[in-house]
C-alpha cells in the first residue's frame, strides 16, 4: 500500500506537480467555456470557435503530473484522444497547442490536427484519436533510444479501455522481448465512453497483466498524486537502467463526460459529486499547506502564475488567424 | 560496342543490395519484420543483411504487425529510417490502422512538423495458386489513400534504384515488390526477373513512369507483371504490324500523368492492364486521367483489363481465367484496332 510507506517527496517536486495540476484544471475549465461558445441554445458539434469532439481530462491530472515530473524533453510521451493533461505536463508549447485546438494557422499542426492530434517534436509529444494506437509508437521511440545508446525513456498513456485492444498485447510483448525502456500508464477512469470497466475487462486492474509479459506492474489507487509520483519514479528508473518495461495502472476520476455533450445517462447522478469531493488538487493543496507549511500566499502565487499562462495561451489562440483555405493542400508530404 | 560483361541480378538481390548500401551509408537505417533475419525474407528481400549488419539492425519480429509497423513509425519520428516488411500485402488487414491512420496522416496532421522517413515494403501478386489471402496486389487500396508514396517496380534495375530512393525519401513510401519478379528458385523462372544492375549505388525517381517500348498505334499501360505481359503482347502484335507503346507505370502515387497523356496523344488508343480488382482501381484512374485530359485524342474507347471483381481463386485454371495475360492483351488490342 503506497500511502503507508510514502517516502518524502521534495517540496520542489510537489510544487511543480501542483502547478501543473492547477494549470491543467484551469485549462480544461476554460476549454469547457470555449467549447460551449456558439453551441447554445442548440448544441451543434460543428459550431463555435472550438468545433468537433472535445475530450477533457478534468480530474485525471495526477497521472500526468506524477509521471511527467520524472521526465525531460528527451523522453517521449504518446497520449490518446484525451491528451491535454499529458501535453501540458510534458511542456508542449501551450500557445501553439491552444491555437491548434482553435484551428488556427499558428497551431502546432497549422490547424490540420485539432485537439486529438497534437504533435510537438520539440518536447517529443504526440497523441492520436485511435484507441491503443500510440503504444506501438512509444515502443518505436524506446527502440530508437536504445539504438542510439541513450537512457531516454518512452511513456505511452492510455485509458483502461485500450488495454483490451490488440496493440496493447503486441506492444508489451515486443517491448518485454527486446527489454525496451517503455512505460505504459493505464488511466482507469472507470469508463470506456459509457461501458464500465467491470463490463469490459477480465481482470481487476491492468497491472496484473504485467505478469503475462514478464514485466513489472504497479497500481496507484484513489487518484493519489504522490503514489503516482512514487510508482512513476520506480518505473522511470527501471527503464533508464535498462531493466525493461512497466505497466502502471492509476485509478483516476473522470469528472466530465466522455466528451463534451455526453448526456452521461450511464452513471449515477451522485457519482461525480462523490468524485469531486475527493479532488486530488484540493488534497495536494492541503498537503502543501499542512506538511510543507506552504503559505496561502505562496499557493496563490503558483495558481496565479499557472492561470496567467493559460489565459495568455487562449488569448494567443483567439488572436491568431485562420489558415488560408488552400493551405489544406499542403503538408501531405514533408519534402 | 562496349558489352564488357553486364552484371546480372535477380529482383530480390537487387533490392537487398540497395538496402545494404543504404545501411552502410546511414547508421539510422534498419530493417524489421517477420523472417527477415536468418531466413532473408520469405521473398528474399533482405537476403544477406543479417550477416553484414547483425541482429541489432536486422530485427526479426514476432507476428505483431501492428506493433512493429507502429514501432517503425515511432522510431521514424525520432529520426531513424526504418524499413518494415509486411510479408504479404494481404496481411494489411491486421495493421491498416498503423499504416493509414498514423503513418500516412501524422506528417499532415502535424502540419509537416513530424517527418516519417520510412519504407513499408511488401510482397504482392499471384499467379502461383496461393489463393485469395496471399495473391492480391491491392495497388489501388494503398494508392487511393493520401499520405503515402506507393511504388511497384518491375525490373531488377528499378527495384534497386527505387529502393534507394525510397530509403532516402523523407516521406513514408510503400514499396511493393512482385513475388514472381524476385527471381526466386522456387517459383516460375522468368527472364524478366533477372536483369542488369550496376554495383554502385544509384537512384530511380519515385514519380516517373517508364516507356519500356515505343510504338505509334496503341498505348498499353501496365505495372509489374502486367508490364511484362504487355511487352510480350507487343512483340506478338508487332508481327501483325501493330506497334504498341508500353508504359511501365512504376509509381502508383504519385502517378505520372504526363507520360501517359504524351503517349496517348501519339497513339490515340489506350489499353490499361492491372493485376488488381477492376472496379475503382488503377485502370479506372488511368482511364479517368485520359478522359479528363486527352479525351478528344482518342480514336477508340479505352479498354481495361483487370481482375473481374472476384477474390483470387486457388485452382490454376480459375486463377488463369481471372488474371490478365499476354493473350488477353493481344486480343483486346486487336479488337480495338478492328473497331476503329
Amino acid at each position: 500500500m503506497f500511502e503507508e510507506k510514502q517516502p518524502a517527496v521534495s517540496v520542489d517536486k510537489l510544487t511543480w506537480m501542483y502547478e501543473q495540476m492547477v494549470k491543467i484544471r484551469y485549462y480544461e475549465d476554460q476549454m469547457v467555456e470555449a467549447y460551449t461558445e456558439g453551441k447554445s441554445p442548440v448544441f451543434n458539434i460543428g459550431e463555435g470557435p472550438v468545433p468537433g469532439e472535445m475530450h477533457l481530462a478534468t480530474g485525471q491530472e495526477p497521472a500526468a503530473a506524477g509521471m511527467m515530473v520524472h521526465l525531460t524533453k528527451d523522453d517521449t510521451v504518446t497520449a490518446p484522444h484525451r491528451p491535454h493533461h499529458h501535453a501540458i505536463a510534458k511542456g508542449v508549447d501551450l500557445k501553439k497547442m491552444t491555437a491548434e485546438i482553435f484551428g488556427k494557422e499558428s497551431g502546432l499542426g497549422k490547424g490540420k490536427g485539432g485537439h486529438m492530434h497534437l504533435f510537438d517534436p520539440e518536447v517529443k509529444f504526440s497523441c492520436g484519436g485511435i484507441v491503443a494506437a500510440g503504444i506501438p509508437h512509444a515502443v518505436g521511440a524506446a527502440m530508437a533510444n536504445k539504438m542510439k545508446g541513450k537512457d531516454w525513456v518512452a511513456v505511452a498513456f492510455i485509458g483502461e479501455g485500450a488495454a483490451n485492444a490488440g496493440a496493447f498485447h503486441e506492444s508489451l510483448n515486443l517491448a518485454a522481448l527486446w527489454n525496451l525502456p517503455l512505460i505504459v500508464v493505464v488511466e482507469d477512469n472507470s469508463y470506456g465512453i459509457s461501458v464500465p470497466k467491470t463490463a469490459s475487462t477480465s481482470v481487476e486492474s491492468n497491472d496484473l497483466r504485467a505478469s503475462a509479459y514478464g514485466v513489472a506492474g504497479a497500481y496507484v489507487k484513489d487518484n493519489d498524486p504522490i503514489a503516482m509520483y512514487k510508482a512513476s519514479e520506480e518505473a522511470v528508473n527501471r527503464a533508464r537502467n535498462g531493466q525493461g518495461p512497466t505497466i502502471i495502472e492509476i485509478q483516476t476520476y473522470r469528472f466530465l463526460g466522455h466528451f463534451q455533450g455526453d448526456p452521461e445517462l450511464y452513471r449515477d447522478k451522485d457519482e461525480v459529486p462523490g468524485l469531486r469531493a475527493r479532488d486530488p488538487i484540493m488534497k495536494l493543496r492541503q498537503q502543501l499547506a499542512d506538511a510543507e507549511k506552504m503559505s496561502e500566499q505562496e499557493l496563490e502565487e503558483i495558481e496565479t502564475r499557472a492561470k496567467k499562462e493559460v489565459d495568455e495561451a487562449y488569448q494567443f489562440a483567439r488572436d491568431s488567424d485562420y489558415p488560408k483555405p488552400e493551405a489544406a493542400l499542403n503538408d501531405v508530404f514533408t519534402s | 560496342m562496349e558489352t564488357a560483361k553486364k552484371r546480372m541480378l535477380t529482383g530480390n538481390k537487387a533490392m537487398a543490395e540497395a538496402i545494404a548500401q543504404e545501411m552502410e551509408n546511414d547508421q539510422n537505417v534498419f530493417v524489421l519484420g517477420e523472417d527477415i533475419g536468418k531466413y532473408g525474407g520469405i521473398f528474399g528481400s533482405t537476403q544477406g543483411l543479417i550477416e553484414k549488419f547483425g541482429p541489432e539492425r536486422v530485427l526479426d519480429t514476432p507476428i505483431s504487425e501492428t506493433a512493429f509497423i507502429g514501432a517503425a513509425i515511432g522510431s521514424a519520428a525520432e529520426g531513424m529510417r526504418p524499413i518494415a516488411e509486411l510479408m504479404f500485402v494481404d496481411f494489411f488487414g491486421v495493421c491498416m490502422d498503423q499504416i493509414y491512420n498514423h503513418m500516412a496522416k501524422i506528417p499532415y496532421m502535424s502540419g509537416g512538423n513530424v517527418r516519417l522517413p520510412m519504407v513499408l515494403m511488401t510482397a504482392v501478386g499471384g499467379g502461383y495458386s496461393d489463393a485469395a489471402q496471399h495473391s492480391q496486389t491491392l495497388y489501388a487500396t494503398f494508392a487511393h489513400m493520401p499520405g503515402m508514396k506507393v511504388v511497384a517496380p518491375s525490373t531488377p534495375y528499378d527495384l534497386k534504384g527505387m529502393m534507394t530512393s525510397a530509403i532516402r525519401d523523407d516521406n513514408p513510401v510503400v514499396f511493393m515488390f512482385h513475388k514472381s519478379l524476385q527471381g526466386l528458385g522456387w517459383m516460375d523462372q522468368l527472364d524478366y526477373a533477372v536483369g542488369h544492375v550496376p554495383e554502385e549505388s544509384y537512384t530511380v525517381p519515385l514519380d516517373k513512369a517508364n516507356v519500356m517500348r515505343e510504338g505509334k498505334d496503341v498505348t498499353i499501360v501496365g505495372i509489374q507483371m502486367m508490364t511484362h505481359y504487355a511487352m510480350e503482347a507487343a512483340e506478338r502484335l508487332a508481327a501483325d504490324g501493330i506497334e504498341a507503346e508500353v508504359i511501365d507505370l512504376r509509381s502508383l502515387a504519385p502517378i505520372d500523368k504526363d507520360t501517359i497523356i504524351k503517349s496517348v496523344k501519339k497513339t490515340h488508343r489506350l489499353v490499361v492492364v492491372d493485376e488488381d480488382y477492376r472496379s475503382y482501381g488503377m485502370t479506372a484512374e488511368v482511364a479517368a486521367i485520359v478522359s479528363e485530359e486527352a479525351l478528344y485524342e482518342l480514336e477508340a474507347p479505352i479498354k481495361r483489363l483487370a481482375i473481374p471483381d472476384v477474390p483470387i481463386p486457388y485452382s490454376h485454371v480459375l486463377e488463369d481465367f481471372v488474371l490478365p495475360g499476354p493473350d488477353k492483351i493481344v486480343e483486346a488490342v486487336k479488337q480495338m484496332m478492328d473497331e476503329a
